[in-house]
């Protein structure tokens, strides 16, 4: 009788890995990093332990069988983050100024990363009808602002949306999968996720099972991230860490690897629901974590901050960041979005000052 | 540097913060006075070779002079003076360097070519730190674990380098009015400015005529002070060479003498490390203030498995330094601060390739006019090659490698200096196991280059000896019951 398929009468055998993930040609990428030669040495190490007689016990051979195992081996053979260093880090980057000229582009870019965002209980249609309106045009009276990248909201408003951003270059993206919790079955997730894409929603943003990660049941998270992947195939998936209940920067590098393993086009820190939402140093991980996948893998991961970021300034520091950090390729909309609601009327009012050298009153910008 | 869109805008702090006068004299018992038997000599920004102030040098007379006012301060009023009254002149200089942080900081990066950010966010502020934490020991000397009535030592001679003219001074100061002592100063000839300007704050702070009196002038005029009969201790921040020569000139008068010099430090990262942040301790640890730092990390040590990586990142880290304008808050590498540092540091560099270690530096643009160095990174080096045993004290980093902890140890203890040491580890027990084997003052964990008034710091060996800042920092101003 065999106990388990791990121990066969050649001796151990150790299978290491997520089946879904080995089947991944971009996993096989990853391990075969020079980057990430920790996380390959790791899982190597372990295997020629055990094929070279240092025989674990039955019970550790099941555990190591565990697809959640070699996750684990995986994701916290990253190499950490250091608190101090990284908010050290994002704390002189904010010190940069910017040159006037590249003030008004930044501006500008700013704007067409933006996604629009509402995501109120109270939302209604003709809500949703009049942020598109703004979000073709944010500035009708000046047709040389960009349109915004996307207009994020519920998925029971994206026909809605669909309606009004006809024709315009704008998205329509939809949280999805119990948003903001992520607390329901994957079912209802996945039908959740359904709606959203049969109804149009062009972008999907998903929320990771937090409670789910916290208590490392990193497999679960995994599989959830790929089963949406699977429903949204042809849209662009943004994978929602909630950065301010993972509490660490480790936890944040780990959950940002996870997504992109799951098949992110964009990890987003945050919900907009839960505080602290998005802060510099926690896009800074990000940032380098996107940018170390995309180097490993040859696949582009975008970024996208949501949550708190209300001036024009704030903004600009993040810009800095991502220039920084990931590098110029990440200063575009398909690689960086910021989602916010009230910073498009201060990035406008900037706009208007950089352009005439006076401020506007802020009544002289629509509120939606 | 092509940062094609967007681009970062020169945002030069302004100049008119600061009065530079026509020229200085000595300031000697609460006066400016011209130099009796000394001359003048020109100070210039090293990052526009602008002649900025014309200086005193002081002569033999004159430093006999300033000893004299500090003897006659010190038995008269500074020694006799109740701690908790010599605190409030401390807080007071303290404060009036705060109010006056914009002014030094715009000076000191002027005259000493670093840049602003690292003048305004770290030189000015732990300056003023320095003031303030020692102010605090006025009046609790006899609390400070040194016996229960410490006294003063007398009349100290300090003669303070040119890569941190301003807190080095504070260093020196601080520590010693606290406890008592007055002092005859002799900032670096290259830096004389901000010591000028705190003269300035110390009449400003009504502090009694004579308790500081500060002689610019070249190494003879430091030759001169700490030779001088009337000199009860020496304190000297600066190079080796002249550190040993101060020590065999003292032999056998009598004086005490605490030296802080050069340094080779080991910067170690485990493969366990938090790389991110170690490649900014990397940057932090050798480009910082353009390597002019004793403490340095000029030495990386990098594990094996990690090293590639390591240093990718860190090139591409590298390429986002400014190098410019030191005045540009935007700046990260200021210039160097003077044609004969820059001639030291050419000629090492120069010496690291001949003997076969790969050079690497990121494009930067270098100015025209002033002096100047690109970071620049040596890998392959061998643990016997010039650039791994000597200090260069410039913005160059010499990598090596090893494979275990025994190793790292070993290598990083492998030099005659033993001033500080970085270990970068997420391990906290390596990182006590490691740092407890490592001869250096200071060692760093997941951080470099940190300081606090609090935290004693000092060296081994060739670095030198004596302890600033902290109790330790105390006790060398101080007189035990058992020192009769």
């Amino acid at each position: 009788m065999l106990a388990h398929p791990g121990t066969g009468p050649g001796g151990p055998r150790v299978r290491l890995g997520h089946p879904r993930l080995s089947a991944e040609p971009r996993l096989a990428a990853v391990t075969s990093s020079v980057k990430l030669a920790g996380l390959a040495e790791l899982a190597e190490r372990t295997e020629e332990g055990h094929a070279g007689g240092l025989c674990p016990a039955p019970a550790d051979l099941f555990e190591l069988t565990r697809p959640e195992a070699s996750l684990r081996r995986l994701l916290h053979g990253l190499p950490g983050v250091d608190q101090v260093g990284a908010e050290g880090r994002a704390a002189s980057l904010a010190t940069r100024s910017i040159k006037a000229a590249s003030k008004l582009w930044a501006i500008d870019t700013a704007i067409s990363m933006l996604d629009l965002t509402t995501l109120e209980g109270a939302d209604t249609p003709a809500k949703v009808t009049s942020l598109c309106g703004k979000a073709r045009r944010p500035d009708p009276s000046d047709p040389s602002v960009p349109a915004v990248a996307a207009v994020c909201i519920y998925p029971d408003l994206v026909p809605a949306a669909k309606v009004a951003l006809a024709g315009s270059p704008v998205k329509t993206a939809a949280v999805a999968t119990a948003f903001p919790s992520g607390r329901a079955s994957l079912a209802v997730k996945l039908a959740d996720v359904a709606d959203a894409v049969s109804a149009g929603a062009e972008e999907v943003d998903m929320v990771i099972d937090r409670g789910a990660f916290l208590s490392g049941h990193y497999a679960k998270v995994l599989d959830e991230v790929q089963a949406v992947r699977e429903a949204s195939r042809q849209a662009c998936l943004k994978v929602i860490l909630e950065t301010g209940e993972l509490s660490t920067y480790d936890n944040v590098r780990r959950a940002s690897w996870l997504a992109m393993i799951g098949g992110a086009d964009f990890i987003k820190t945050s919900t907009g629901k839960v505080s602290p939402a998005s802060t510099l140093p926690v896009a800074l991980v990000m940032l380098e974590a996107a940018r170390d996948f995309t180097e490993a893998t040859g696949r582009a991961v975008g970024v996208k901050v949501a949550g708190g970021i209300r001036t024009t300034k704030d903004a600009i520091k993040y810009l800095v960041v991502v220039n920084e950090v990931a590098g110029e390729e990440w200063l575009d909309p398909s690689r960086f979005r910021i989602g916010a609601s009230g910073l498009l009327n201060d990035l406008l009012m900037q706009r208007s000052k950089q352009r005439t050298g006076v401020y506007a009153g802020s009544e002289d910008w629509s509120i939606e | 540097m092509a940062f094609s869109r967007f681009a970062y805008a020169p945002a030069p702090e302004s100049r008119s913060a600061v009065n530079i006068r026509p020229s200085y004299g000595l300031f000697i018992a609460g006066e400016w006075a011209s130099p009796l038997d000394g001359g003048h000599f020109k100070t210039e920004s090293p990052s526009s070779q602008e002649v900025l102030a014309e200086v005193s040098s002081a002569g033999p007379e004159d430093v006999d002079r300033a000893v004299r006012a500090a003897r006659r301060a010190y038995e008269e009023t500074w020694a006799p003076m109740p701690g908790k009254e010599r605190a409030k002149y401390i807080f007071r200089v303290a404060r009036l360097i705060q109010e006056r942080s914009r002014e030094l900081a715009v000076l000191e990066s002027l005259d000493n070519g670093k840049p602003i950010k690292e003048s305004r966010d770290v030189d000015v502020p732990l300056a003023a730190a320095h003031f303030f934490y020692h102010a605090g020991w006025a009046d609790k000397l006899a609390y400070a674990g040194l016996g229960p009535d410490p006294r003063p030592i007398g009349v100290v001679g300090q003669v303070i380098p040119w890569n941190f003219p301003l807190l080095m001074a504070a260093w020196k100061l601080a520590p010693a009015l606290a406890t008592g002592n007055t002092c005859v100063l002799k900032p670096a000839e290259t830096t004389p400015l901000s010591a000028l300007v705190l003269a300035e704050i110390f009449e400003q702070a009504d502090l009694p005529p004579g308790v500081v009196n500060i002689v610019t002038g070249d190494g003879g005029t430091g030759a001169t002070l700490v030779a001088h009969p009337g000199i009860d201790k020496v304190a000297f921040t600066g190079s080796t060479e002249v550190g040993k020569h101060i020590l065999g000139a003292l032999a056998g008068t009598g004086k005490r003498i605490t030296l802080e010099l050069g340094g080779k430090a080991a910067n170690i990262v485990f493969d366990d490390a938090p790389l991110s942040q170690a490649v900014e301790g990397i940057v932090n640890g050798i480009f910082f203030n353009q390597g002019h730092v004793c403490c340095a990390g000029s030495r990386l040590l990098v594990q094996e498995p990690v090293a590639e990586g390591v240093v990718e990142a860190l090139k591409r880290r590298l390429a986002t330094l400014r190098l410019g304008d030191p005045l540009d808050k935007n700046t990260d590498i200021g210039a160097i601060n003077s044609p004969q540092q820059l001639e030291k540091i050419r000629e090492l560099a120069a010496a690291g390739e001949a003997e076969g270690a790969e050079r690497w530096s990121p494009a930067c643009q270098i100015p025209e006019r002033g002096y100047w160095f690109p970071p620049t990174v040596f890998t392959g080096v061998a643990p016997g090659q010039r650039i791994a045993r000597e200090e260069i004290f410039g913005p160059v980093l010499s990598v090596l490698t090893f494979r275990t902890p025994e190793e790292a140890i070993e290598k990083a203890n492998n030099t005659t200096y033993g001033l500080s040491a970085g270990v970068w580890t997420d391990k906290g027990s390596r990182a006590l196991q490691v740092a407890s084997r490592l001869k250096a003052g200071v060692v760093w964990a997941n951080t470099f280059n940190r300081f606090d008034p609090a935290s004693p710091f000092g060296g081994y060996r060739e670095s030198g000896f004596g302890r600033e800042g902290g109790r330790q920092g105390l006790s060398q101003y101080l007189k035990g019951a058992l020192d009769g």
